[in-house]
């Protein structure tokens, strides 16, 4: 392994300083910062807009969103569904991904391989930097007009036309919207050509593919699946805006085209995505879970290779989001049972977290609490996946608050659990500064408390029949959906304890060790100083 | 250092791989969604046939038939007979009519599909108005042909056992006002 002596910062070739550091930074811990710093910004936004649907789903009727409209109804309503489309896009595109593939994977998929940098820093740099245009575009697009007399892309995140295509919104917001995600998927792409050559080309001596940490592995499959995927979505997108300002008819009857091919591309772009976005917190969660078990990693390349299959397996299971356009019963059965299929490899996933764990030494230390607390609740959604994945209880369940909670559960509950363990378990390493336990912990169980409150209850909306993506709903309805207004606000008071444990840390946070875990914490970045050098091994260390 | 530029163009180029062959994917979605329903009779996408040489069967399906007009699209159009009994294997001829209601030429396309969309793979048309754009001078009446057969093979099917009826549905679209080609509609 290495030593300290190998990491000195030789090369003082004058890298750049003050603003330019940032805005012409080669380097992968500085551009990882900044993905960070990124997608929390755009997490506080992304949270901002759900917590206005939830204030104006707390009771029946439509009395919230017309204050900020000044009382215009049907403004109000299409504020409504521009809150849940970008609520959606900001949190898949700008917070999850950035925050576990760009942030994490950037500042610790070198450190864990051994390598000094990425690949290709100079493109790394390009990478970080179509993001914020990005977003900007996207939130340009919530202030120009959409459909007729109306502002924003009130679509969903899934854009699917007609209600996306000239005929629902002629005006400009969409192509906003398109045009913001072709960026956010060039920029996606380069980084994953970047991963992909850092991991094939600069692991340290020694360090095989079977002797990769599990976070690199899941970074690499992470990358093939973000090359596969994203352009089937961009050829998606570009047909959609030809449809929209060039008279093509991809998408058009009237021009013997076929709505549903949208759907069928759209999600074969779709599902890899949601694996995408918890692929990397898998990685994250398996170090966090081997650290405070004081165990190695519980079967390492059955995990390694149940990462592999859940991405094979992700491609062939699409329809699974369109078991009510008409599918003929013999296809609906292929999907359904791909569909379960998928439950294999992830429940070797999670009984090998809990075998690593077993006779272990625990210690729940906050980013373990956070690491359970992803498997707790990634289990649930789970197991309302495999619930969904029945074409014939799809029928009923399609569109409903159930699938709301499901997709919560895995995502908002799953991949964000694991962002704040990684946070926790690296922000040490990462300012030089330790954060304060007990609010860490305390931290945790607002932010479990609240999500639960927020989610949980959605399921019997949903068992009842609440379609989702409804401004207003029957009176019947109304107790679930206060108290799932309610968890919002505990979960908003998570969020600010958050934030002013990440000041805390920057201002006044004790000097952190290198290595505060101990004996469990494994892998490279340990070996090195809190924060480690500008640039680190200068001399690759040796795996045995 | 020639060495590592070597490595990192071939991880490049793997990348590339991946990245040309799911774009190949994107661009040729059409042709393949087209070929897929064709071959599967997907959303009761219909067959297309030169000529009818299949035998007779005594098994008969009543045809049902149905027609459409976009909001765009000034014009009535109306299926000429409401059903029609027809033997598997036997050629018939449908008829629709058409009217257009406005004071232009107008032309109009039809799309088609036929439900219970698992029907689609065993209905072939031989001549349909539907193949052609058409169009309808100020006030013009048409009279619109289609010739159609159910193809054996439905009998060797055997979740078609309970299809004792098939619709065949059209929808007529807006093209283009022969009367005023540049401007708006």
């Amino acid at each position: 392994m290495a030593n300290s002596a190998q990491t000195h910062d030789a090369h003082d070739h004058g890298h750049p300083t003050g603003w330019k550091r940032y805005v012409y930074s080669t380097n992968h811990k500085d551009i990882g910062i900044l993905y960070l710093w990124f997608s929390g910004a755009a997490g506080v936004l992304g949270f901002l807009l759900s917590l206005l649907i939830r204030i104006e789903l707390q009771e029946p009727g439509v009395q919230f969103l017309p204050f900020l409209t000044g009382g215009d109804m049907d403004a109000a309503h299409q504020l409504y569904n521009v809150l849940v489309t970008g609520h959606g896009l900001v949190m898949i595109f700008f917070l999850v991904m950035p925050a576990l593939i760009g942030g994490f994977g950037n500042y610790f998929l070198p450190i864990m391989i051994g390598a000094p940098d990425m690949a290709f820093p100079r493109m790394n740099n390009i990478s970080f930097w179509l993001l914020p245009p990005a977003l900007l575009l996207l939130l340009l697009g919530m202030f120009m007009e959409g459909p007729p007399g109306g502002m924003g892309a009130g679509t969903g995140w899934t854009l699917y036309p007609p209600l996306s295509s000239a005929l629902g919104h002629p005006g400009p917001a969409v192509d906003l919207t398109i045009l913001s995600m072709h960026i956010a998927g060039i920029s996606s792409i380069m980084g994953a050509i970047n991963f992909i050559t850092t991991i094939l080309n600069m692991r340290a001596p020694g360090m095989t593919i079977h002797k990769m940490p599990l976070f690199a592995w899941s970074m690499l499959v992470t990358a093939f699946l973000l090359l596969l995927a994203l352009p089937v979505l961009a050829g998606a997108l570009t047909m959609l805006l030809t449809d929209r300002n060039f008279g093509t008819a991809f998408f058009d009857p009237a021009g013997g085209g076929d709505p549903i091919l949208y759907q069928h591309l759209f999600w074969y772009f779709g599902h890899p995505e949601v694996y995408i976005m918890v692929m990397p917190a898998f990685g994250i969660v398996s170090h966090v879970v081997s650290t405070f078990s004081r165990k190695p990693v519980f079967g390492y390349l059955g995990m390694a290779y149940a990462m592999v299959a859940i991405g094979f397996i992700g491609f062939i299971v699409w329809a699974h989001h369109m078991y009510t356009v008409g599918l003929s019963v013999d296809t609906k059965a292929y999907f359904l049972a791909a569909t379960m299929v998928i439950a294999v490899p992830t429940g070797v996933k999670i009984f090998s977290w809990i075998a690593t764990m077993w006779g272990g030494s625990v210690t729940f230390k906050t980013p373990m609490l956070f690491a359970v607390g992803f498997i707790m609740l990634f289990t649930i959604g789970g197991v309302t996946g495999v619930v969904l994945a029945n074409a014939g209880v799809d029928a009923a369940l399609h569109d409903t608050y159930y699938v709301v909670a499901h997709f919560h559960y895995v995502l908002s509950l799953g991949a964000v659990f694991a962002i704040f363990a990684a946070f926790y378990y690296w922000i040490g390493k990462m300012s030089g500064r330790d954060y304060p336990e007990w609010a860490g912990k305390v931290h945790f169980w607002i932010t479990f408390i609240g999500v639960n409150l927020v989610f949980f209850p959605q399921h019997f909306l949903g068992l009842q029949g609440m379609p989702r993506r409804y401004v207003d709903y029957a009176d019947g309805y109304v107790f679930w959906h206060e108290v799932s207004s309610y968890g919002i606000y505990i979960t908003t008071i998570g969020v600010l304890w958050f934030f002013g444990i990440v000041a805390y840390v920057l201002m006044a946070g004790k000097k952190a060790q290198a290595n505060p875990w101990g004996e469990g914490a494994t892998t490279l970045e340990w070996t090195l100083p809190s924060p480690p050098p500008f640039h680190q091994f200068n001399e690759l260390p040796k795996i045995k | 250092m020639e060495k590592t530029k070597m490595k990192n163009l071939k991880a490049l180029m793997l990348a590339m791989l991946a990245l040309g062959a799911s774009g190949a994917l994107a661009v040729y979605a059409v042709p393949l969604y087209e070929m897929f329903c064709k071959v599967t009779g997907f959303g009761g996408t219909v067959q297309r046939a030169d000529s009818n040489e299949s035998e007779q069967i005594d098994r008969v399906i009543t045809i049902r038939f149905d027609g459409s007009v976009d909001g765009s699209l000034p014009w009535k159009f109306k299926p000429v007979q409401v059903t029609q009994d027809v033997r598997v294997g036997e050629t018939a001829l449908a008829f629709y009519e058409a009217t257009n209601l406005s004071d232009h030429a107008i032309t109009g396309s039809a799309v088609f599909n036929v439900t219970p969309h698992k029907a689609g793979l065993y209905f072939s048309k031989i001549e349909c108005f539907c193949f052609t754009e058409q169009t309808l001078q100020p006030g013009e009446t048409a009279s619109m042909p289609v010739t159609y057969y159910i193809e054996p093979d439905i009998m060797d099917d055997r979740k078609m056992n309970n299809v004792h009826e098939i619709t065949l549905s059209y929808s007529f679209f807006f093209q283009r006002d022969e009367d005023n080609l540049d401007g708006e509609v």
